[in-house]
């Protein structure tokens, strides 16, 4: 118990050092599957962070009436709760974003980035880290997510959240904005966060 | 003989202890906890989620009945356009199928149908809305409701370039999918690459019209008492 990170070092840790998706490969099938846009990325990370943060602060505050063989029980249910209200949420305020989204906001109980932070952190630290960890690993989804996102609609439609930004002559890709762009642009971010890092950690090695 | 009564009852509660029930204390008060808000949550939203549907399709009613152009000229205009939903029921071949319907009515007089229709896609279900003359003799509008085909091919069924053929398009015959510019008159451009998600629109109005056709009327539509 002595040595779990502080608050603030849970919050940078979730936004490049542990992120969700670049490090711990977590929660790859909404990064793969509703990133052909900028807007539905962008609400997928906002539905995603607030489950993460209501999840983990109730988590936290009743880490300790825990059972060890229940836990994931608590977890799945807490989580499933607050995944059904956003979904309502959206439906009723944000409709259209909501049918495009269809399926991709009920499997977000699934979504492994939430229950692992239940149980790495929230589980185990109070509701001031456990917040702190919500808000940096979806800042982390988030930023994975719109960086996927802007590369494929860019490159796939000329367009940037609907808004044209290369010329009209751009002859659009369509293979970035179908399933096969997600795993190139995904394969390709990830092989440069992990180009920088080597580089860094070279250059560490060789002032030490 | 203390000693044993001791044993006994730290049995008992031992027993209690690990009963199911004393293990999943805590997942029962929270079930029930969730199980409340998720109901509270519901009894509010319901109503504006169910009223989103029917909005989505009303918006459009209009502009499957005369056109963009005229239905946004007639809603600046404050024109009164009366909608009425309905169901119309169609027994044919010992199957009985039913439609749901918008009878639209422009000072009183009849100015088309809007039907609601679907069918098997590429990727889903495809749900439509079609607009029809008061004979049901011309396509007047078409626009897709719900699809979940292939982003950037099969999508493109919902995009207006694609959607407007069907305007003006005679339901005397039924439509006919073609590929490349065609030039019979109730041919329907296939979109590129997207052949299946085109045939499937064009199967789904095909049948619609054959079944409403010459059924639109007031004998076997049940019209609702809303006006809207």
């Amino acid at each position: 118990m002595t040595n779990l990170p502080t608050p603030f070092e849970r919050f940078i840790q979730g936004i490049l050092p542990e992120n969700p998706v670049y490090r711990q490969l977590l929660g790859l099938c909404p990064t793969l599957a509703v990133t052909n846009g900028l807007k539905p990325a962008l609400t997928m990370a906002v539905a995603v962070g607030a489950v993460l943060l209501s999840a983990n602060i109730i988590i936290s505050l009743i880490r300790n009436l825990l059972k060890p063989h229940l836990r994931i029980v608590v977890f799945t249910l807490t989580i499933a709760t607050f995944v059904t209200i956003v979904d309502r949420l959206l439906a009723a305020y944000l409709y259209q974003m909501s049918k495009a989204l269809g399926p991709y906001i009920p499997l977000i109980i699934v979504n492994c980035i939430i229950i692992c932070r239940c149980e790495v952190c929230a589980s185990r630290q109070n509701v001031l880290a456990a917040s702190a960890d919500a808000v940096g690993q979806a800042i982390g989804f988030g930023l994975a997510l719109t960086g996927i996102a802007a590369i494929r609609e860019i490159l796939g439609t000329g367009m940037i959240a609907g808004v044209q930004l290369l010329p009209t002559a751009w002859p659009s890709w369509v293979i970035m904005v179908l399933p096969p762009g997600a795993f190139l642009t995904f394969g390709l971010l990830l092989a440069l966060v992990n180009w920088i890092d080597s580089v860094r950690s070279n250059n560490e090695g060789r002032k030490g | 003989m203390e000693r044993a009564l001791k044993k006994r009852t730290a049995g008992v509660a031992d027993r209690l202890k690990n009963s199911n029930f004393a293990q999943a204390w805590l997942i029962l008060v929270l079930a029930l906890i969730f199980g409340v808000a998720l109901a509270a949550v519901q009894a509010n939203l319901s109503g504006v989620i169910a009223a989103n549907k029917l909005n989505e399709t009303l918006e459009r009613v209009p502009e499957l009945v005369w056109g963009t152009a005229t239905a946004a000229r007639m809603a600046s205009q404050n024109a009164s356009v009366d909608i009425t939903p309905g169901t119309v029921t169609i027994k044919k071949d010992l199957k009985t199928s039913y439609y749901n319907l918008f009878r639209v009515t422009h000072e009183g007089k009849l100015a088309g149908w809007v039907v609601k229709a679907g069918g098997q896609g590429y990727a889903d279900k495809i749900e439509l809305i079609i607009g029809l003359d008061p004979g049901a003799d011309t396509i007047t509008g078409l626009f897709v409701l719900q699809q979940k085909e292939t982003p950037g091919l099969g999508n493109k069924i919902t995009f207006p370039r694609w959607r407007n053929q069907f305007i003006r398009k005679k339901t005397s015959t039924p439509l006919v999918v073609t590929k490349g510019k065609s030039q019979v008159p109730n041919g329907i451009d296939a979109v590129t690459g997207a052949t299946i998600s085109s045939r499937s629109v064009t199967g789904i109005v095909n049948r619609t019209i054959r079944d409403v056709k010459g059924r639109l009327t007031p004998a076997t539509i049940r019209f609702y008492e809303r006006q809207l």
